[in-house]
């Protein structure tokens, strides 16, 4: 579905990616693991297009994407939940879900609505606040509820786990597996919480200083010993 | 109560206002009468009332902290706030200073006692928010109602209802930069170039095609909005600081090339005998040329020049009225609520598949847009259009409105504009010290309503109340 080939991409002179080359098929959950710095987040947005790619190839379904506006990348139907949330502070919880619905056919709102409150029913009781007020759980809940609102084939999300306790955590990756498994929804998960995202992962990559160093099914990169060295043991 | 601290209060603020007011009150510079040059002229009387005044009042703030003083100050600042006119005193400046000092003095003590500032610290907490909405949903339509009655009360005189039309054109100005400013969140310091292009378009069609005011009204609008979208594109990657010294820039380039375009724009001259509006083509002149009808004619009335003034007033407050409504309706739109996000987050925008580009054009094609027309308006009210009139202190006047009322809010806007636009000329009478208290008021209300006189947000979308109600604990 999604196909990463060789993909480079620099801010100015400095290169953050060298050549990354991911796959993600059809109805996987597939987990790109890393420390602080490896280039993660700069491959989401590459995705996107925010910075562009300044070489290799990013298929979606066949096509190049690499270089289109966000925008249209995102018409495509792929939606992501940035990293920091990034919700809309001043507006409602309804209405960051009506913002997140822009692309989608307005025929669809109204059981989309209902569809983000069956996953994440704490936002239904909260729909008339506004966003900047809510909690940290609750903010990253309705960042993805507000990707999904844009009827996404493939999901990104950018370290979802950030910031919350262990509680929310649990939650927001069991609704992960839920719109993957019940749905069918693909999902790229970009997490440093390794332990969670390759248990949850059908596949995952690995990415060291902007190169995948690593590759295997979330089983055997959990079992992996450099993999439990760097990022599951006490390494930080 | 501490008498001592409060009289050092006190008289370190008389002091900081006796070397504010020797330089400022103390010293005048006179023209000497025929000859050449230049004499001072000292007012020490001047500032001995001044820096008494800011004793006095600084030691009745002081004493507010009491709550058994509040009730006595707040009768007798009221009491010398409405009787210190009645009074005979051969100092015009000593009614005027003590009448504001004395006002401000009793609003504060009217808060306090009666326990208002409480709202006024929980400004983020809902009390204040529905007070806000509150106020827009009742005042609104009485402010409305007001406005439509105004020309026919019998103490609107022809002085009123000219400030009356000024006031409006700010608030329609303020209604159109706050699309720009408090929706799309993009900071522009130059919205007096559209004014100018409306203004303009309209006076040059009108005298060389001699078309009516409601033809050239649409194609002001749309010339503005077109010189909207040229400014647009260069700035769209721009954001804060930098979006806002480019965009005055452009409000300068606009004024300088009708400024020196003599052949174009008449230069410094202007142009004037700019044509005046009709009513259905009737114009409003004594002796109509041959073959129309006048307006007084057609009903049977008077001649009177007041009918024009009145046609005026109407007109703005129509266009006025038009601006709010399109505004209050656009933001429940997906393209208003895609400006109020990109205000939030541009990045997080674009990931949701808006485009920044046509978003941002379309805020500031419309925001131009109705510059054009007051711009089309203030030239055929005016009938004399010049650069002069386009000045960057109007983008300023507009922008403080903005700012003022509580970026976003339009009851707001229409508050500041009454209070920037209606101060000063209120205050006319106290000449050199008219903006003095002009400036006074706009320190007042960054000091009690820092985030604008109405900073609230209503939702696009309204819940039921029971759900809203549920949502709130």
């Amino acid at each position: 579905m999604l196909s990463i080939q060789g993909v480079s991409t620099s801010y100015g002179h400095i290169q953050a990616l060298h050549g990354v080359d991911i796959d993600v098929r059809k109805g996987e959950i597939v987990t790109l693991i890393g420390a602080n710095g490896a280039g993660k987040t700069t491959l989401l947005m590459t995705i996107c297009g925010s910075p562009r790619a300044s070489g290799g190839k990013i298929l979606f379904e066949g096509s190049d994407i690499s270089q289109r506006p966000t925008f249209e990348i995102v018409r495509l139907g792929i939606a992501q939940a940035p990293e920091g949330r990034r919700i809309f502070p001043r507006m409602t919880v309804l209405e960051n879900l009506q913002m997140g619905a822009t692309v989608a056919d307005p025929q669809y709102y109204e059981a989309d609505c209902q569809r983000v409150f069956g996953l994440f029913p704490i936002l239904d009781q909260r729909k008339a606040q506004r966003a900047g007020t809510l909690s940290g759980g609750e903010q990253q809940m309705l960042s993805i509820g507000r990707a999904l609102m844009s009827r996404p084939r493939l999901l990104l999300l950018d370290e979802p786990s950030l910031g919350l306790a262990p509680m929310i955590v649990k939650q927001i990756f069991s609704v992960i597996r839920d719109i993957n498994e019940k749905e069918g929804m693909t999902v790229f998960l970009v997490e440093q919480n390794a332990f969670h995202a390759l248990s949850l992962a059908h596949r995952g990559y690995v990415l060291a200083n902007g190169r995948v160093v690593l590759q295997g099914t979330g089983k055997e990169l959990l079992a992996n010993r450099e993999v439990r060295a760097a990022y599951l043991e006490g390494g930080h | 109560m501490d008498v001592r601290a409060l009289l050092k209060d006190a008289g370190l603020a008389a002091f900081v206002a006796f070397m504010l007011a020797l330089p400022m009150i103390g010293f005048q510079t006179v023209d000497v009468s025929g000859g050449h040059g230049i004499t001072v002229v000292t007012r020490f009387g001047d500032v001995a009332i001044t820096v008494a005044l800011v004793l006095v009042g600084r030691i009745a703030l002081g004493l507010l902290d009491n709550t058994s003083w509040r009730l006595p100050i707040l009768l007798v600042s009221a009491a010398i706030a409405i009787g210190m006119p009645f009074v005979k005193n051969p100092y015009p400046v000593i009614t005027n200073l003590s009448v504001m000092a004395a006002a401000v003095i009793a609003i504060r003590a009217t808060w306090l006692y009666f326990g208002l500032s409480a709202v006024v610290e929980r400004d983020e907490g809902n009390r204040l928010g529905d007070a806000a909405a509150f106020v827009g949903r009742w005042f609104g339509p009485v402010f409305v109602i007001f406005a439509v009655i105004f020309p026919f009360l019998p103490t609107t005189s022809r002085y009123l209802l000219d400030l009356g039309i000024l006031v409006l054109t700010y608030v329609m100005l303020g209604w159109g930069l706050n699309v720009v400013v408090g929706l799309a969140g993009l900071l522009d310091l130059g919205y007096v170039a559209f004014y100018a292009v409306g203004a303009y378009s309209y006076a040059i069609i009108a005298h060389e095609f001699g078309w009516s005011f409601w033809a050239c009204l649409p194609l002001a609008g749309l010339f503005a909005a077109f010189f909207g979208v040229i400014l647009g594109f260069p700035v769209l990657r721009l954001r804060g600081d930098y979006l806002a010294i480019v965009t005055l820039g452009f409000g300068e380039i606009i004024r300088i090339v009708l400024l020196n375009w003599s052949s174009f724009s008449g230069g410094p001259n202007g142009i004037s005998g700019v044509p005046r509006p009709s009513f259905l083509g009737m114009p409003f002149t004594a002796n109509p040329p041959e073959g129309t009808t006048s307006f007084h004619q057609f009903f049977g009335l008077d001649f009177s020049p007041e009918h024009r003034i009145v046609f005026l007033y109407y007109l703005i407050l129509a266009l006025a009225l038009v601006t709010n409504s399109f505004t209050l309706r656009i933001r429940k739109l997906p393209i208003g609520r895609a400006w109020e996000a990109l205000r939030e987050d541009e990045i997080a925008c674009r990931a949701l598949g808006i485009n920044p580009t046509n978003t941002k054009l379309t805020a500031f094609a419309i925001g131009a847009m109705f510059a054009g027309f007051a711009g089309a308006f203030f030239a055929t009210r005016q009938g004399f259009i010049s650069p002069e009139s386009f000045a960057f202190i109007e983008s300023a006047v507009i922008l403080a409105i903005v700012v003022l009322g509580g970026m976003g809010s339009q009851i707001g806007v229409v508050l500041a504009a009454v209070l920037l636009i209606g101060i000063p000329e209120f205050f006319r009478e106290l000449a050199q010290y008219r903006m003095l208290a002009f400036g006074a008021a706009m320190v007042g209300i960054m000091i009690w309503r820092p985030r604008g006189l109405l900073a609230h947000r209503d939702p696009s979308i309204r819940l039921p109340e029971a759900a809203k109600a549920g949502a709130d604990d």
